[in-house]
């Protein structure tokens, strides 16, 4: 369990760090380094050389923008949970933190790392696709960017090409008033990878009609999945209006098999997860509406 | 490469490889036996140490990247070498430790969640612990004897925020080599035996 030798280098501005990404195929880069590390020591990976952007200060921060909270790819996730902008503007990330890793992993692991390691059963890469957040790039030529479902390819596999590195993930905030959220997996121990996760966001105006609706499951496949459901906008989001909305979309939800767990077990959880998901979103909502209201 | 680590308050150098661990050079390079090696890649929990107060796993940091933080290890909990913090004391009264394998990285999440709440539930002590493998005391008596210290801790005049790490003149004392003096000695062969 020890790591392969290998070239440590700490850029000390993006621009450097691209272009040592850039220049070698054997550099790969490291922030909290809580899954890198594991797969150096069990050497399925060996790189040569290690860029170590954990203290680049174009990528620390949490900053509001219109409409949206831009989070720094090297926020640590343990930070993000407690950060009160988060809590109040992004409630579904702060929602699945607690389900990330344990505390001591949290402590080091990063949003971006999350982002950019894009495990298929990951809570932060669900959040940033089931929101539709956009995915902050450095490459060598400048900043770009790119929505999340572009960015997810596959399990560990995504858009990003050499030379470039994540540096931070814009969460669209919703506008409207009464916002709930809802999240569930399963998963063989708490913390350990997700079989199939469901995660949702709903707004409902004062009347309590679903006005904005975003839903995503995770787990089950080879990437996070956003799964269109805006045929309950305008409904109360009554238990059976829900079950025949996902029973509709379920044929979207391609699940894989392993050792774990079967495809077929997944989408049944998934569906299940999904539907209670919704409720606890709505339920939420309300909350904040009669709080609004009193 | 040389890093020079801030470790229970002294500043301490070394020669490291890049690829060797915070866990590691903490065993190997000070002499600070009490961070145990466990899984080697962040399962198990017996490497935890504090960094700024908080639990990490010194398994999965590179003592290369480790520079600038204040390091806590199990040795710099104790108030005076030989003696015990009161969480330490607490899991030998309830009998939280068997084999003691999980002890130390057990002891440094309790501190971290003492630190943060004088009187955690139940629930919230199993969720500070949840990322420390046991496998022989049981949890039970480990979440007793974190209740049993929060509960002393409410009773003492130490002010909480202390912070637990010996004076630089206080180590070099007691450890004429490095680390801590007892882990150490234990360990070498006698030549009575």
């Amino acid at each position: 369990m020890k790591p392969a030798p290998f070239e440590y280098i700490r850029p000390h501005s993006l621009i450097e760090a691209c272009s040592l990404l850039a220049e070698d195929e054997d550099a790969r880069a490291i922030a909290g380094g809580q899954t890198l590390v594991p797969m150096l020591a069990m050497r399925l990976a060996r790189p040569a050389k290690l860029v170590d952007i954990m203290r680049l200060p174009e990528l620390a921060g949490i900053r509001s923008e219109a409409g949206a909270v831009i989070v720094g790819a090297t926020t640590r996730q343990a930070v993000a949970e407690q950060n009160v902008m988060i809590r109040t503007q992004v409630p579904t990330l702060a929602r699945v933190l607690p389900w990330v890793g344990h505390l001591p992993t949290r402590n080091r692991g990063t949003i971006g790392g999350s982002i950019a390691n894009a495990d298929p059963s990951a809570e932060i890469p669900l959040v940033a696709v089931t929101l539709g957040a956009e995915i902050i790039l450095a490459t060598p030529d400048g900043p770009s960017s790119m929505p999340a479902d572009d960015f997810f390819i596959g399990p560990m596999l995504t858009a990003i090409a050499p030379g470039e590195c994540v540096s931070a993930v814009k969460f669209p905030v919703w506008a409207h008033k009464n916002i709930g959220v809802g999240f569930f997996e399963v998963s063989a121990r708490k913390s350990d990878f997700a079989f199939a996760s469901a995660l949702a966001q709903v707004a409902l105006d004062d009347e309590g009609r679903c006005i904005e609706i975003a839903l995503g499951v995770g787990g089950i496949g080879d990437r996070a999945l956003r799964l269109d459901v805006s045929s309950l906008v305008g409904t109360g989001l009554d238990a059976a209006v829900v079950a025949d909305a996902i029973l509709a979309i379920s044929g979207e939800m391609e699940a894989s098999d392993d050792l774990h767990a079967s495809a077929a077990y997944r989408r049944r959880v998934a569906i299940a997860l999904s539907k209670r998901a919704i409720e606890q979103a709505r339920a939420d909502a309300a909350a904040h509406s009669l709080k609004g209201a009193a | 490469m040389k890093v020079e680590l801030k470790v229970n308050g002294v500043t301490r150098s070394a020669e490291v490889e890049p690829r060797n661990t915070l866990l590691d050079t903490l065993r190997d390079k000070f002499l600070l036996n009490g961070t145990h090696a466990g899984c080697e890649h962040g399962v198990c929990g017996a490497c935890t140490v504090l960094i700024d107060g908080e639990p990490v796993r010194s398994c999965l940091m590179f003592a290369a990247q480790a520079d600038g933080y204040e390091i806590t290890t199990i040795e710099g909990l104790s108030p005076a070498p030989g003696e015990l913090s009161v969480i330490q004391d607490a899991f030998c009264e309830t009998h939280g430790l068997q084999c003691g394998y999980c002890t130390p990285g057990m002891i440094l999440s309790a501190h971290a969640l003492l630190q943060h709440n004088e009187s955690p539930s139940r629930e919230e002590i199993v969720e500070a612990i949840s990322g420390n493998i046991c496998r022989c005391t049981g949890y039970g008596q480990i979440v007793e004897a974190i209740q049993f210290a929060a509960e002393r801790l409410q009773g003492s005049n130490v002010p909480r925020s202390k912070p637990a790490q010996h004076k630089q003149s206080e180590v070099e004392h007691d450890a004429p080599e490095e680390g801590i003096l007892e882990a150490a000695e234990a360990d070498a062969p006698t030549e009575a035996v």
